[in-house]
C-alpha cells in the first residue's frame, strides 16, 4: 500500500486544479462544472468550493451526473442508481466533467453519451484527480489531471474524503 | 440490490424491501423524464410484448411509454383482431409470440390468476397489468409512490380505499402493498361492495360511513364503480351510490383537515367522484399518471436483470 497524495498534498492538488481551470474559463459565465456520481462529486465540491472562495458563488452552474443507464455493462447485473441534478441547459456551454479516478475511461464514455441526451455543448473538458496512465481501455483524456500514477491491473486507486471516511486521503492498493 | 421474485405477479409476493427499492429506482426514473431527451438506452436489447386480452387506455399507454423510455422495442397484443377470436389458447399465443426471441411479458387478462399460470410454463419474465379481480401490482405501486411524494413516506400514514372494493384489483393490491409498509388502511363503501370477512383478513378497518372514512384519513383513494364486472344490482342506483358516497368538494370543505385524493382512472364523474373534487387543488390524480411511467420504468429495469 503507497499513500500517494496526503491531506496536505490533496489540498495543494485541489487548489491547483481549480486554478488551472479558472485560468482557462476566466468568468466561468459560459461554463458549467458536472461531477460524476458516485464518488466524483466528493471531488468536484471541493473544486467548487475551491472555486467558490476565488469567484462569485452565485457564478459556478454545478451539476451532478449519474451514469448508470449509460453504462456499456448495464444489463450485466444491477448497478446501483444514484441521483443526477442537471438544473441548467448545456447547450452551447463549456462543459468540465469533474471525476475522482481515470482509469479505462469507459465511466467517462458513459458520461458523454449521457451529456448529448442534456443538449449540445460547446465543448466537453475532463478534470480528474488520479490518472492511471496507460490503462486505457478507450481512446479517452483528460484535460486537467491532479496526479499522473502508473499502476497494474490488479492494483486499486483509494480516495478517502473526510466528509465520508474521516480522512483526505489517496492510496494505492 | 436485486428484487427477491424473476416475476411482477402480484404485490402479494413482494417483500417490504422490494417495494423499497422498486420506489427509490422509480424516483431517478422519474428524473429522466424531466430531462430534454426523456430516453435512455438501458434495455436497447430487450424485447416486451404487451399482451392485452381487456381494454385498457391508461395501463396500456403507461407501460408502452416506459418501455420506449428505456429504448426497449415494443409490441402490442390485443385480443380483439388477433387468433384469438379464432380460439388461439392462452398458452400456444404467447409461445408463438417468444418463439420470436421476445424477452418479457407485459400481461392483462380477465381471469384471476392467468400471468401465474403463464409463469409456470414460459422462461420470459411476466409483468402483471392486471389480472380479474386478483391484483394489479404496479397501480398500488405508483399510488405508494403518489403518497410518498405528496406526504413524505408510507409509513403510519392514514389511507381510506373508498368504493367498490369486491370486485377491485387495485383496492387488493392496495391493501397489501400499503400493509406491507407499515399505512394504516380503512375500507369504506356500501356493505355490498365490501367482502365480509375483510376486516379478519387483512387487518383493515371497515367503515360504511363516508364522512367517518374521510375525517379519519390523510389520503382518501376513490374507486370506480365498475359496472362492466357486476351482473347484480348492488345498489339501487348510481345516483343513489352517489348521494351516500360520492365524493364532492363540499363534503372535502367540511372536513376538519384538508386530504389527498387519488383515483386509479377511468372516473366517472358525478358517480363516485364530482369534478370539483377530482380537478381540485387536494387531487393527485394526474400526478399519479405521471407517476405512473417512471415506476413502471423502475419494474421493467428491475426485472430485465442481467444478461448473463
Amino acid at each position: 500500500m503507497k499513500i500517494i497524495l496526503n491531506e496536505q498534498q490533496l489540498a495543494l492538488t485541489i487548489q491547483r486544479l481549480a486554478n488551472q481551470l479558472l485560468e482557462n474559463h476566466l468568468d466561468l459565465a459560459n461554463t458549467v462544472l458536472i461531477g460524476i456520481q458516485p464518488r466524483g462529486i466528493y471531488f468536484s465540491d471541493r473544486i467548487v468550493q475551491q472555486l467558490q472562495s476565488e469567484v462569485a458563488p452565485a457564478a459556478i452552474q454545478y451539476g451532478k451526473l449519474d451514469i448508470t443507464f449509460y453504462r456499456d455493462d448495464v444489463r450485466k447485473g444491477l448497478h446501483e442508481l444514484n441521483q443526477t441534478e442537471i438544473p441548467f441547459s448545456i447547450e452551447n456551454k463549456e462543459v468540465i466533467l469533474i471525476d475522482d479516478v481515470l482509469w479505462t475511461g469507459r465511466t467517462i464514455r458513459a458520461a458523454l453519451d449521457a451529456l448529448l441526451d442534456f443538449g449540445r455543448p460547446a465543448k466537453v473538458e475532463l478534470c480528474v484527480l488520479v490518472d492511471r496512465r496507460y490503462s486505457r481501455q478507450l481512446p479517452i483524456q483528460a484535460d486537467y489531471v491532479g496526479r499522473p500514477i502508473d499502476s497494474i491491473i490488479t492494483q486499486k486507486v483509494k480516495v478517502y474524503w473526510k466528509e465520508k471516511d474521516g480522512k483526505d486521503e489517496v492510496t494505492l492498493l | 440490490m436485486q428484487l427477491s421474485t424473476k416475476h411482477l405477479l402480484g404485490i402479494r409476493d413482494l417483500q417490504p424491501a422490494d417495494i423499497q427499492l422498486i420506489l427509490d429506482t422509480a424516483t431517478q426514473f422519474k428524473e429522466v423524464l424531466q430531462r430534454p431527451i426523456k430516453k435512455v438506452p438501458t434495455l436497447r436489447d430487450v424485447t416486451i410484448v404487451n399482451l392485452f386480452y381487456e381494454n385498457s387506455t391508461r395501463t396500456r399507454i403507461s407501460f408502452e411509454l416506459a418501455e420506449k423510455r428505456l429504448s426497449a422495442d415494443t409490441i402490442n397484443f390485443t385480443a380483439s383482431g388477433s387468433s384469438a377470436a379464432k380460439g388461439e389458447t392462452l398458452l400456444d399465443t404467447v409461445n408463438n409470440i417468444l418463439s420470436m426471441k421476445v424477452d418479457m411479458v407485459v400481461m392483462r387478462h380477465s381471469a384471476s390468476g392467468a400471468p401465474h399460470f403463464l409463469a409456470k410454463h414460459i422462461p420470459a419474465a411476466i409483468v402483471n397489468a392486471g389480472d380479474g379481480i386478483n391484483e394489479h401490482p404496479t397501480q398500488a405501486l405508483l399510488d405508494a409512490f403518489s403518497i410518498r411524494e405528496k406526504l413524505g413516506g408510507l409509513a403510519g400514514k392514514k389511507v381510506a380505499i373508498i368504493g367498490d372494493i369486491m370486485h377491485s384489483r387495485v383496492a387488493l393490491s392496495n391493501i397489501y402493498l400499503l400493509k406491507k409498509m407499515g399505512a394504516e388502511v380503512t375500507i369504506a363503501g356500501p356493505p355490498t361492495l365490501i367482502p365480509v370477512h375483510i376486516r379478519e383478513a387483512f387487518d383493515v378497518r371497515v367503515e360504511y360511513n363516508l364522512r367517518n372514512a374521510l375525517e379519519w384519513c390523510d389520503v382518501a383513494n376513490v374507486l370506480r364503480i365498475q359496472l362492466e364486472r357486476q351482473n347484480q344490482p348492488l345498489f339501487s342506483s348510481l345516483r343513489e351510490y352517489s348521494l351516500a358516497y360520492g365524493v364532492n368538494k363540499r363534503l372535502l370543505d367540511s372536513l376538519r383537515k384538508d386530504i389527498v385524493i387519488m383515483h386509479p382512472g377511468p372516473i366517472n364523474r358525478g358517480v363516485e367522484l364530482d369534478s370539483d373534487a377530482a380537478d381540485s387543488k387536494q387531487s393527485i390524480i394526474l400526478h399519479q399518471v405521471e407517476n405512473g411511467v417512471a415506476v413502471r420504468m423502475a419494474v421493467l429495469y428491475l426485472l430485465a436483470g442481467g444478461t448473463q
